[in-house]
C-alpha cells in the first residue's frame, strides 16, 4: 500500500517542490520543515542534474547553484535521514535517469525504501523505457511515479493504468515555468485518467498563484508548484525557509 | 533489463520526455512508411546527385601515400558535398521526411555549425522556418557559420546554459521542441538522441560507405582493410561504416577528440574515458562524475566536443567490431596543416583527427593494404581558429 495515497486523504494535495541544496542543504532542510509546518501533502525533492532538459530557467538555474556549492546525491540522502525524524509527510525524488543508473539503479531505489523516500519522478523516463527501474521500484516498494503531458492523447489510459502512487499531469507543453495562461483542455485528460484509475493525479508545470492552484486543483486531486518557489529561493538564499513557508500556506488555503 | 524500441546491445532506447513520445513515435511511423516509398527516395536521390553534389569522390591521395611511405590512402571526399560537409546527407533526408510529415519548421543544434548550415539550407530549400541552437562558446569559435546560418534565411539563438557547447544546444533544441511539436521537426544532426534518430540519421549517412564500397572495388578490386572516420556523436563515422560492418576483414576505426589528452579532465574522449549513462534520449557511453553528472568534455573541434556517443557505435564497441582510438588536440592540428600541405586539401578539425590516427598507422601497413579516410568536411571554418592556436591572429 503506498504512503503516497495519505497525501490526498487532507483534502486537494499541495505539492511543492524544492531543489535539494539550493542555496545549500542546511536551508533546504529548514524549508522542507517550513512545508510541512505550512500545509504541503507531499514534498517533491530535486536531486540537482547538471543538463536538467526538462526544466525551464529557473530550475535549471537552481540546479547549477547546488550543483555548484557541491551537493552530491550522497549528502542529500544524508539530509533525508535527518529530515525524517521529523518530517512525517510523503516525500519523493525528483531527478533524471542518469543520477538513478550511475549511482546503481539497486543501490539507489533500496536506500529510497532505508530512509523513506516514497517514490521517484524521472521526466526522461517515459512508459516505454519504465522496465529500467520498475522491477527495483517493486522490489523496494518506492512508487514509480508515471506522467501525462498534453500530447499524450491515445497514450493517457494505457499509462493510467499502470500508474502507481500518483500521477503527474503536465499542464502545458514546454519545461518548467511559471506560466500566465494554461489553455491545455485538462478536464478529458483527467476524465480518461479517472476512468482508467483510482490511483490520484495532480497537476504540475506553469503553476504559480493561487487562483491558478485553485483552478488547477479544482480540476483534480491537487496542484504541484516549483519554479514559484525556486524564485523565492532565489530571492531569500539563506532566509527562504520562512517567506516560502508563508507561501505554501497560502497556497494551501486557496486549494482546500 | 529493459526491451524498448531502437536498441543496439544494451545501448539506444527512448529516454525522453511523455510530452516528446507522440512526436517520436509519428515520426518513427513516417520513417518506415517513406523509407522504402519509390517517389520518397527518387526525390533524395535526385536532391543528393543534383543539388549536394554526389556522389562524392573517392581519391587517392598518392603524394600522402609516398611521403607516409606505407599503406595506399584513399580519402572519401564528404568535403566536396555542397554546404561542405557531410552534415548535408542527413538533412536533406531528414528535411524532406519533415516536408511529407506536413511539418512546416525545422530547429536544430549544431556544434561546429556545419549541421547548423546544412540545416538552414535544407529548410531554404524547401521553404521552410528554421531555428537552430548553437553554444554561445561555439557561435564565437565559428563566426563565419554563424553568418552563413543568417544569411540563408535561419534564426541562431546562443545557448549560454551549462558549458554553452554542443551538449547544451541538443537540451535547448529538445526544450524548443516540448514547446512546439504540431509544426516543428527537430532535425538532430547525429546518430544519437533518443529512437529513431540514430537509425533515421545513420541510414541517410550510409550512402558514404555504399559508395565507397562502389568506387573501391571499381579502382582497387577489393575492399579496403581499413576505415577510419571520426566520431562525435559519430554520424560521418557511422555512414562511413554501415556497409562495411559485415566485412569482417574490414577494420573499422573511429577517432576520439582527446582535447589535451585522455589523462586530462580536458577531453571529449567518449568511448576512451566515459561509462554507460542515460542521456539526451538514449542509454550509451558518456563523460560522466561518480554521480552521473554529466562531465563539461573539451576539444579544440566544436563539432566533436560531445559528453556522449551513438548508440550504435557504443554496441560496436561492445562487439569489438570498431576500435576508437583517442587523438589530441596537437596531432588534429599538424594533420590538419599536414593535408593542407602534401594534398592541397584543407581538413575540417573534426576531420583532421581522422588523418592524424591515419599518419600513425599508415607506416605501420605494407605498401598493398588500402586505407579509407573520411574526410567529413572542409577546413575553411577553422582557419582562423587554428591560427590563433600557432599563436597567430587573423581576421575572419
Amino acid at each position: 500500500m503506498s504512503k503516497i495515497k495519505s497525501a490526498f486523504e487532507n483534502g486537494k494535495a499541495f505539492i511543492p517542490f524544492i531543489t535539494c541544496g539550493d542555496p545549500d542543504l542546511e536551508t533546504t532542510e529548514k524549508i522542507v520543515c517550513a512545508a510541512a509546518e505550512n500545509g504541503a501533502d507531499l514534498i517533491e525533492l530535486g536531486i540537482p542534474f547538471s543538463d536538467p532538459t526538462a526544466e525551464g530557467p529557473v530550475i535549471q538555474g537552481a540546479n547549477i547553484r547546488a550543483l555548484a556549492g557541491g551537493v552530491t546525491t550522497d549528502k542529500i540522502f544524508d539530509m533525508v535521514k535527518r529530515l525524517r525524524k521529523s518530517v512525517t509527510i510523503p516525500m519523493v525524488f525528483m531527478t533524471y535517469a542518469n543520477v538513478v543508473f550511475s549511482y546503481g539503479a539497486e543501490k539507489f531505489i533500496s536506500i529510497c525504501n532505508e530512509i523513506g523516500i516514497d517514490g521517484l519522478i524521472l521526466p526522461d523516463l517515459p512508459f516505454e523505457e519504465k522496465e529500467e527501474f520498475l522491477p527495483l521500484c517493486k522490489k523496494y516498494d518506492v512508487d514509480l511515479i508515471s506522467l501525462v503531458a498534453p500530447t499524450s492523447a491515445d497514450r493517457i489510459s494505457m499509462i493510467a493504468k499502470e500508474a502507481s502512487g500518483f500521477i503527474y499531469i503536465v499542464s502545458s507543453l514546454g519545461v518548467t515555468g511559471t506560466r500566465s495562461e494554461i489553455t491545455t483542455d485538462l478536464d478529458s485528460i483527467i476524465e480518461v485518467v479517472r476512468k482508467n484509475t483510482d490511483v490520484p493525479c495532480a497537476i504540475g508545470f506553469g503553476i504559480s498563484t493561487p487562483e491558478q492552484a485553485a483552478r488547477m486543483a479544482a480540476v483534480s486531486d491537487g496542484a504541484i508548484v516549483g519554479s514559484a518557489i525556486i524564485k523565492i529561493i532565489e530571492e531569500y538564499g539563506k532566509d527562504a525557509a520562512k517567506p516560502v513557508g508563508e507561501y505554501i500556506n497560502s497556497m494551501k488555503q486557496a486549494i482546500k | 533489463m529493459t526491451n524498448s524500441k531502437g536498441r543496439f546491445g544494451i545501448h539506444g532506447g527512448q529516454y525522453i520526455p511523455e510530452t516528446l513520445m507522440n512526436a517520436i513515435i509519428e515520426l518513427e511511423e513516417a520513417y518506415e512508411h517513406y523509407k522504402n516509398d519509390d517517389e520518397f527516395n527518387r526525390e533524395l536521390t535526385e536532391l543528393f546527385n543534383e543539388y549536394a553534389g554526389r556522389p562524392s569522390r573517392l581519391y587517392y591521395a598518392e603524394k600522402m601515400t609516398k611521403d607516409l611511405g606505407g599503406a595506399k590512402i584513399y580519402l572519401k571526399r564528404e568535403d566536396l558535398n555542397h554546404t561542405g560537409s557531410h552534415k548535408i546527407n542527413n538533412v536533406l533526408g531528414q528535411a524532406l521526411l519533415a516536408k511529407k510529415m506536413g511539418k512546416t519548421r525545422l530547429i536544430a543544434e549544431t556544434g561546429a555549425g556545419q549541421h547548423g548550415v546544412a540545416t538552414a539550407t535544407a529548410a531554404a530549400l524547401m521553404n521552410m522556418e528554421c531555428v537552430v541552437f548553437m553554444g554561445e562558446e561555439d557561435t564565437k569559435r565559428q563566426a563565419l557559420n554563424v553568418y552563413r546560418m543568417r544569411l540563408l534565411g535561419a534564426e541562431v539563438v546562443p545557448v549560454t546554459s551549462g558549458t554553452a557547447t554542443l551538449k547544451d544546444a541538443v537540451s535547448e533544441a529538445m526544450r524548443e521542441w516540448t514547446k512546439r511539436i504540431s509544426d516543428t521537426h527537430y532535425c538532430l544532426g547525429s546518430v544519437m538522441g533518443p529512437h529513431p534518430f540514430p537509425t533515421i540519421v545513420r541510414d541517410f549517412q550510409s550512402v558514404i560507405s555504399r559508395e565507397t564500397k562502389a568506387q573501391i572495388m571499381e579502382k582497387e578490386g577489393r575492399l579496403p582493410d581499413a576505415v577510419i572516420a571520426c566520431v562525435g556523436g559519430g554520424s560521418n563515422a557511422i555512414g562511413s561504416f554501415y556497409n562495411f560492418i559485415e566485412d569482417k576483414e574490414v577494420k573499422l576505426i573511429g577517432c576520439e577528440a582527446a582535447g589535451r589528452g585522455i589523462d586530462t579532465f580536458e577531453t571529449a574522449a567518449t568511448v576512451n574515458t566515459g561509462r554507460l549513462g542515460i542521456f539526451h534520449g538514449m542509454k550509451s557511453y558518456f563523460c560522466q562524475d561518480e554521480y552521473g553528472q554529466i562531465a563539461p568534455v573539451y576539444s579544440i573541434s566544436a563539432g566533436l566536443d560531445y559528453p556522449g556517443v551513438g548508440p550504435e557505435h557504443a554496441n560496436l564497441h561492445d562487439m569489438g567490431r570498431a576500435e576508437y582510438v583517442p587523438v589530441t588536440d596537437e596531432e588534429a592540428v599538424c594533420a590538419f596543416e599536414y593535408l593542407s600541405k602534401v594534398e592541397g586539401i584543407i581538413p575540417a578539425i573534426e576531420s583532421a583527427h581522422a588523418v592524424a590516427y591515419a599518419m600513425k598507422l599508415a607506416p605501420t601497413m605494407d605498401k598493398d593494404k588500402i586505407i579509407v579516410i573520411t574526410i567529413s568536411g572542409r577546413g575553411d571554418k577553422d582557419c582562423a581558429q587554428i591560427a590563433r592556436y600557432r599563436g597567430e591572429n587573423i581576421y575572419e
